[in-house]
């Protein structure tokens, strides 16, 4: 039965995973609107969305925080 | 296609509102001014139209066209605005009211598409904010403020930055605290099973082991989640109060500590599951408290009214100049539709202030040269210029923010219910806990000890710290979804406990709209001509009313006149004896009919019958009217009392009704009736009422727009919800009631938890089961109750 030892660890692991990636998407910003993307993705785009939007939310994060 | 055509020629292509001339038509498109067909001229030329495939009519009305935005060039406002700056790029939050569809969304998010030196554009719908980046060397802030407001889309720049105000994170990293207590939870429970269950003689290893990997578990719970609680006990200890905070802080600590001597020294299991569901249902409790309102500020004060910079002449030049800068005796231009942000003399020009925002009275006020204008009136007609006599803080209106009621904390006068109790249950809660431990001294000191710290661990009010919040939460969701704003879940509990309802009048119980004039009787070309000529020289509301109901009929000149305060005019006019006013004047002594105002004309002796207006009080008045019975109801009004007689079946007494009040003096009021033990609610809509709400128990600011400004107060309300406000206070009441009801239950499941804990028998599967039990309890209760209050008055 010691295999308990090693499954327990194991779950743990990957559920300290999670956690840390739900802080990571808190801290970049992805739950600050929850509501404006669900409207956003009803319009047609044809172009791409610009791509720097996310490292700008992430700096703009960081020098609030400092 | 044909049919949509026809139907399409009435209403605006842009805003939809109905199209009165057929001037404004391009492209097969009728338009009903040239605003609107500007912003589709703009939008047809960048190959946006697309903006109108998503919704029918999604612009918002742009009759107003006057944009000043040159004061966006100077350096120093431009820092205060925007959010970062580098090299290349500046990033900028607007506040942008007229968001409301998704073709707003869709035609922000393009803007990039307008002008190549806009990065992107990002709408956060709620909040009704757009974030844009851009390059500013290409675009300065003045062009991109003028290209939002060539599409329609004019941001609010104000002194009082609201948004950034919104956008700071939030301190105590809520969220992070109950994903860490959460999945503590989880876990402990999971690894506490086997325990619960079992476990047999030969696989007594694995006990330890889950034992100290709880123990491992409920660390970050301890010390990162619940470390608030220890913070917050011990700094109302140390101004000697004893708040709920700390026997919570005193449950946790000992349930954590208990936990580690089970576990390590008893080889027990320990009570971590309890103390991480505990603080795990505690933090939840925190959160559903906090309701953010993404579109409504109740901070706001002048600043966010009066501009953000003022033309100012020097030698001939106009300069733009902040408005913290503006000094005295300065010359500045005001032109149509702006704030005259500071007291100030009229130098040049033809002064029509509409004091709507200060007064509530919807008549523009004309003034003479030479004469003082007040601040925060709003120029209309043709541009004036003005010599400043009082800085902006320092002037009649602004001076207000610099009394006591607005530097003071008022939140810590009024004790919630939770907190009332929490001192006698801390004190009943620690008797309990040290007699059971002096009972089982003598005998057992071991035993003592486990029935002091069960005592502790099972009388920790979860249920009881859970049952404001959950109630206060539901009731705020009910007044939110009555289009009635409270600022915080403490608003409710003070709403209950009101004795007195003290009323603006103007804006407030009375509608913006003009009040509706009637002639009754029949005048002849002559004797309208005369009227005119007569109500013209005076500046009485009742007379303004005449006049604009007779329409310019040109201007006899006047060779006697005579007004007579709260009465009448007498005058003569080439040879015509002129009597216009109230029965009194005219009859000596007559009956008026009660609800209307009427004005009786007597010319050269002959009675030619009266002018009747109407008062346009808000719906619902009567019932308001009705709370007298159990409310002190008090009119404050900052206007003449030319409407006494008909406010008098809305308000007991005659001494209830106070005019002619200034914003210091309703301020005076206010307080002259706290002082004598009462608990005030004032319900005001201008900036001059900004002192009284503040000072009062619970101000509640009435708009009829929420987007609108409204002075800082405690709740915001909608004017088409004013004829709840009886539902709203006997609502509140309800919410306090099942506040001590649920304070009922929660003592009880405390005292099951007792009888097990005095006597040290208190297990931790009992623990384990007894907390949650309790929270769920609590919970359902308060949130199903609070919603069947609701359905019994009516509000749902």
């Amino acid at each position: 039965m010691s295999i308990i030892y090693f499954l327990i660890g194991c779950s743990v692991l990957l559920a300290l995973v999670f956690l840390g990636a739900f802080f990571w998407a808190q801290k970049s910003g992805q739950n600050d609107d929850l509501y404006t993307p669900s409207m956003r993705i009803l319009l047609d785009d044809d172009d791409n969305i610009p791509t720097d939007i996310i490292s700008d939310r992430i700096t703009k994060q960081e020098e609030k925080s400092d | 296609m044909i049919q949509t055509a026809s139907i399409e020629k009435t209403a605006c292509y842009h805003c939809g509102d109905d199209c009165l001339t057929p001037a404004y038509y391009v492209e097969e498109k009728q338009f009903c001014c040239l605003g609107c067909k500007s912003v589709f001229e703009v939008l047809s030329e960048n190959k946006l139209c697309n903006y109108y495939s998503y919704n029918d009519h999604p612009g918002v009305n742009r009759a107003h066209i006057d944009k000043r935005f040159n004061y966006l060039n100077e350096p120093d406002i431009v820092n205060e605005l925007i959010d970062y700056k580098d090299d290349n790029i500046t990033i900028i939050t607007f506040y942008i009211p007229q968001i409301h569809c998704s073709s707003c969304l869709w035609l922000l998010e393009q803007l990039h598409k307008m002008n190549p030196a806009i990065h992107y554009g990002r709408v956060d719908f709620l909040k009704k904010q757009l974030i844009i980046r851009y390059n500013h060397h290409q675009l300065n802030l003045q062009q991109l403020v003028e290209l939002l407001y060539n599409i329609g889309y004019e941001p609010v720049i104000s002194l009082q930055d609201i948004i950034k105000k919104q956008n700071s994170p939030a301190k105590d990293n809520l969220v992070q605290k109950i994903a860490v207590a959460g999945f503590c939870f989880g876990n402990v429970m999971l690894l506490s099973f086997p325990e619960y269950f079992g476990i047999s003689v030969y696989e007594q290893t694995f006990k330890h082991f889950f034992g100290w990997i709880n123990i491992l578990f409920a660390l970050p719970v301890v010390f990162y989640s619940g470390r608030s609680y220890f913070i917050s006990a011990w700094q109302n200890l140390r101004i000697k109060v004893l708040n709920i905070d700390f026997p919570l802080a005193l449950g946790i600590g000992v349930l954590f500590i208990r936990s580690i001597v089970d576990v390590a020294i008893n080889n027990d299991p320990g009570f971590t599951d309890t103390l991480c569901g505990l603080v795990f249902f505690l933090l939840i409790g925190k959160y559903v408290q906090k309701k953010t309102y993404y579109h409504i500020s109740f901070e706001r004060d002048y600043r966010s009214f009066f501009p953000v910079a003022v033309n100012v002449i020097t030698d001939d030049v106009e300069m733009p100049v902040p408005l913290s800068q503006l000094q005295t005796s300065q010359r500045i231009i005001i032109r149509h539709n702006e704030i005259i942000p500071a007291d100030a003399i009229l130098l040049k020009g033809r002064a029509l202030v509409d004091f709507s925002f200060v007064t509530g009275e919807s008549i523009p006020v004309s003034k003479t040269l030479g004469e003082i204008i007040y601040a925060g009136g709003r120029q209309t007609g043709e541009a004036i210029e003005l010599e400043v006599v009082k800085s902006v803080s320092q002037s009649y209106l602004t001076q207000l923010w610099n009394n006591e009621a607005f530097t003071r904390q008022k939140d810590n006068n009024a004790q919630t219910f939770s907190e009332k109790i929490s001192k006698y249950f801390t004190i009943v809660l620690l008797a309990i806990a040290f007699g059971a431990l002096l009972f089982w001294l003598p005998f057992n000191a071991s035993k003592g000890l486990a029935a002091f710290t069960a005592v502790l661990i099972v009388a920790c009010p979860c249920a009881l710290a859970l049952s404001t919040p959950f109630t206060m939460a539901a009731a705020l969701s009910i007044f939110d979804k009555n289009l009635f704003y409270l600022k915080s879940t403490r608003v409710v509990e003070q709403m209950a406990g009101i004795d007195t309802i003290v009323m603006d009048k103007t804006g407030t119980i009375t509608n913006g709209d003009l009040n509706g004039v009637e002639l009754n009787g029949e005048l002849t070309t002559l004797e309208k001509l005369l009227i005119y000529s007569v109500c013209i020289n005076s500046i009485h509301p009742l007379s303004r009313m005449i006049c604009e109901h007779l329409g310019k009929t040109g201007r006899l000149p006047v060779s006697k006149y005579n007004e007579f305060a709260g009465k009448g005019i007498v005058a003569t006019i080439s040879g015509h004896h002129l009597k216009i006013g109230s029965g009194d004047l005219i009859f000596g002594y007559f009956k008026e009919t009660p609800g209307i105002t009427a004005i009786h004309i007597l010319i050269d002796g002959h009675y030619l019958g009266y002018f009747s207006i109407k008062h346009n009080y808000r719906d619902g008045m009567d019932q308001i009217a009705r709370l007298n019975s159990s409310y002190d109801l008090l009119l404050l009004s900052g206007d003449q009392d030319h409407e006494r007689n008909d406010l008098l079946r809305f308000f007991k007494h005659s001494d209830n009704l106070h005019f002619n009040q200034s914003p210091q003096g309703k301020l005076d009021v206010i307080r002259s009736i706290q002082d004598k033990e009462h608990k005030v609610m004032m319900i005001g809509d201008g900036l001059n009422d900004s002192g009284a709400l503040k000072q009062s128990d619970l101000g509640i600011a009435i708009t009829d727009n929420v987007n609108n400004f409204s002075p800082g107060s405690d709740a915001i309300m909608d004017g088409r919800s004013f004829k709840k406000l009886p539902l709203f206070l006997r609502f509140s009441k309800d919410a306090v009631n099942i506040i001590h009801v649920s304070f009922i239950i929660s003592l009880i499941y405390n005292l099951i938890g007792l009888s097990y804990a005095v006597t040290g028998r208190l297990s931790p599967l009992i623990a384990a089961v007894l907390m949650p039990l309790s929270t769920v309890t609590i919970i359902s209760f308060t949130t199903l109750a609070t919603h069947f209050a609701a359905k019994k008055r009516n509000l749902l």
